[in-house]
């Protein structure tokens, strides 16, 4: 299964709806940065709105795209990250270091039009 | 009600059916949505450690019962290569795979009741149950 990913101006734009299976979670993380590198995007949000679990897998998963695409030279925001999400993540005691995040979409590109600014 | 479902872990794919599994019957038991984001994390984390350490295994989960209280009862068994050293992974950040290593420890804090019995070239059995509040 592909998560289908939208590019917009400088940016790329993903909505994860399904349910993220280890594979699926890895062939994303290689086709945000094959479409980063495509596109010469600057900036990327990745919504979580739709998502009801993240276990320490995709939290690995979530955190290291947002590393390597930091290496290739673009942002990420992750936004829409769901109350029982949050707290369950605490709870494992994973910690998204330096993983920007916002609400949702419309403050996720405001927050990576912050972030390009600097 | 369906009380007990068991799901074969032999491939990623049931991890997948573990966790919609466990998610269902959490919500038929009545759990909230956080709890069931808990339970449905857990079961992730047993399951995946199945796979990755002992290739295949089930999971079993059922309604349980104790005291006048009601919960949900995952029993995670594999016949794989047993647990060396059961002190380590319950440590943050321990692993051997390359992981977080916060599988088991997060699965001890998600859930109520959390007892490993792990024999070397036997296999493991975990079992953690989350009751209703």
């Amino acid at each position: 299964m592909r998560i289908p990913i939208l590019k917009l101006h400088d940016y790329l734009l993903i909505s994860v709806q399904v349910e993220l299976d280890d594979q699926t979670a890895l062939q994303f993380q290689e086709d945000v940065l094959e479409k980063i590198h495509e596109e010469g995007s600057r900036g990327v949000v990745i919504d979580l709105t739709s998502v009801d679990m993240i276990d320490s897998f995709i939290a690995k998963v979530l955190g290291d795209v947002v590393d390597m695409s930091n290496l290739m030279g673009a942002r990420v925001v992750l936004t829409g990250i769901q109350p029982a999400v949050a707290i369950t993540l605490i709870d494992m005691g994973i910690v998204l270091d330096d993983v920007p995040t916002a609400l949702d979409l419309e403050q996720g590109l405001d927050r990576l039009q912050l972030e390009l600014e600097d | 009600m369906q009380v007990q479902t068991h799901v074969d872990i032999h491939s990623e794919w049931g991890i997948v059916a573990a966790r919609q599994a466990g998610r269902k019957l959490a919500r038929e038991i009545g759990f909230g949505s956080v709890d069931q984001a808990r339970i449905t994390t857990a079961i992730s984390e047993l399951a995946r450690n199945i796979y990755l350490y002992a290739n295949k295994g089930q999971i079993q989960i059922e309604e349980a019962t104790s005291a006048g209280k009601r919960g949900i009862k995952i029993i995670a068994t594999d016949q794989g290569p047993g647990i060396k050293e059961i002190r380590r992974v319950m440590e943050d950040g321990f692993t051997t795979s390359g992981g977080l290593g916060a599988g088991l420890p997060g699965v001890k804090r998600l859930m109520d009741d959390f007892d490993i019995d792990s024999e070397l070239k036997v296999g493991t059995t975990i079992t953690a149950i989350k009751w209703l509040r």
